[in-house]
């Protein structure tokens, strides 16, 4: 018979899939794990506090009252990039919706051919020519995509992010196309912070000691030796950090290819993406155009919760949440009936104009295996990472 | 999405048949550009060259939004000095760009392809990735308005 529906309106970012945490109804993106980013906005914001409270009124006095000045602006701009950077969507690729992974996959097929039981087929990879250069485009098995060139899938946000750089725990997000300029600036500014910071606690600390002797100085003034030491191991790190990217934004390299070697040099494989000129790739990569997001996280869509009892609800239909979802769906006792029950492509296209979504929101969970049946009559290939045997299974199993 | 009254009634009254990607073009760099190529599953409903100038149209816009020049410059340096706080009052130079591509798009369905019982979906949609044409049977033409 017939199920209850009861459609309310959410918006996407509650749906989409991978491990991202969303706040301010969608207007903030970050990873899961958020603990080390509060002991990075504890330490800056302690250290300056200290500065303020201790060293700035007396400096202000005695040297010049624009050195805490200059200290509070270049506080407010490292704060700035540092939330840019952790808030921002970095350049998350949404995942193939079941059509178009279909079609991909009937393209794959035909470029490999028949594939003899118990061979294992050959890897998934596009070769795409980029200024004379053959750049080889692999296939996520998670998304469901070909990862365009320089992307990368983030195993921690479970998302490929485009011109991946690495994830930061220090920032509680990944570093991409997105956000990266930000993230430079943000190492940048606080190199200048940290070093501002250093130098006039130690002008500060001579200064009284000149006065009063350096035993009392350091009694007076206690919060000095607390940030001295903050600093001095800040300053290694985070300049070196920042000389680091200084150096990839010089040769237009990611992070991910630097540790990867890609463009190392050897069997002559050279940066295609590199102008050859230093100035050049530094206004690409830092005064580029803004690329917006392309994930529609504060859109609405309808959310259908059925509360179901027959077997044929159309709901296994291209929604913007894949396949995961459907081993976490308590509501539907039917989930795994057989494929004939499953809608055809025009049920499927029809009901994407209104996005259902067969379940509340699931994705938050912890993804389960992504070796769920396709609700499509394609073989199962969606095994995680470069499974080739479990692929091979699974195929055996659907035909 | 913004669909015309035209286009939401030829959705629910017709059957999609299926549906064709146009994959993202990579041989002249990273910039966002889409194959020209004319799918061969499209041969049957629509002329070759218009398919292509659309693309083509596609492409220059794209091309437009992602330009680097004196204008993206100027945007990113006075950004910068703001500590990009002024992105929260003003739209970027791209995302402008974006809004008329969308225009685009819906201007195109509603002249050309939805008489020919075609969607084009917005790539911004599909996260730039590809441009999905949805191909409705045939017997949705004559009650397409």
């Amino acid at each position: 018979m017939s199920a209850v529906m009861m459609t309310r309106k959410v918006r996407k970012w509650e749906k989409l899939p991978g491990k991202n945490t969303f706040c301010c109804d969608g207007r903030v993106m970050m990873a899961r794990q958020k603990g080390v980013f509060y002991l990075t906005l504890f330490l800056i914001v302690g250290t300056c506090s200290l500065f303020f409270a201790f060293e700035c009124p007396y400096l202000a006095i005695h040297l010049s009252p624009a050195i805490p000045v200059f200290a509070i602006l270049l506080f407010f701009f490292v704060m700035a990039m540092l939330l840019r950077t952790s808030f921002s969507d970095p350049g998350v690729l949404p995942r193939a919706l079941p059509e178009e992974a279909t079609f991909i996959e009937m393209e794959i097929e035909a470029t490999n051919g028949n594939v003899p039981a118990g061979q294992r087929p050959p890897p998934r990879i596009r070769n795409v020519q980029i200024n004379g250069q053959i750049v080889k485009l692999k296939y996520c098995y998670t998304c469901k995509i070909f990862r365009p060139p320089r992307a990368s899938h983030c195993s921690i946000c479970d998302n490929c992010v485009d011109r991946f750089d690495h994830h930061c725990p220090w920032v509680g997000n990944c570093v991409g196309k997105r956000n990266y300029r930000y993230f430079y600036l943000f190492t940048l500014s606080l190199s200048l912070l940290t070093i501002y910071i250093f130098t006039f606690n130690i002008v500060h600390v001579v200064m009284r000691s000149v006065n009063s002797g350096f035993v009392k100085t350091l009694q007076d003034t206690p919060g000095t030796v607390l940030e001295v030491l903050v600093c001095f191991f800040t300053l290694w790190s985070v300049v070196g950090l920042t000389g680091f990217h200084t150096y990839l934004i010089s040769l237009n390299q990611t992070t991910n290819e630097d540790i990867k070697g890609s463009w190392s040099g050897k069997n002559r494989v050279q940066n295609p993406y590199s102008h050859k000129n230093i100035i050049n790739n530094c206004c690409e990569v830092l005064c580029g155009p803004a690329y917006p997001s392309v994930l529609d996280r504060r859109g609405l869509m309808r959310d259908d919760l059925s509360v179901p009892t027959s077997a044929a609800e159309p709901a296994t239909n291209s929604n913007p949440v894949p396949q995961t979802t459907k081993t976490t769906a308590p509501l539907i006792p039917n989930e795994h009936t057989p494929d004939d029950a499953k809608p055809s492509m025009a049920d499927a296209a029809i009901a994407h104009a209104e996005k259902r979504s067969p379940s509340p929101r699931e994705d938050k969970l912890p993804t389960l295996p992504k070796s769920s049946p396709t609700p499509t009559k394609v073989p199962p290939l969606a095994s995680p990472e470069t499974d080739a045997e479990a692929s091979i299974i699974a195929k055996d199993k659907a035909l | 999405m913004a669909e015309t009254h035209s286009l939401q009634e030829l959705q629910q009254q017709a059957a999609v048949a299926s549906k064709v990607y146009v994959q993202r073009d990579y041989n002249s760099g990273k910039i966002c550009k889409f194959q020209t190529k004319f799918p061969s599953e499209l041969e049957s409903r629509v002329d070759k060259q218009q398919f292509e100038e659309t693309m083509q149209t596609l492409n220059n816009l794209y091309a437009e939004a992602e330009k680097i020049g004196g204008k993206s410059y100027l945007e990113g340096c006075l950004a910068c000095m703001t500590a990009y706080t002024i992105f929260l009052c003003m739209e970027t130079h791209y995302e402008k760009v974006l809004k008329k591509i969308a225009r685009f798009v819906k201007e195109q369905n509603e002249k050309i392809y939805a008489p020919l019982g075609l969607l084009l979906t917005d790539p911004i949609e599909r996260g730039l990735r590809v441009v999905e044409i949805t191909i409705f049977e045939d017997r949705s033409i004559g009650s397409g308005r």
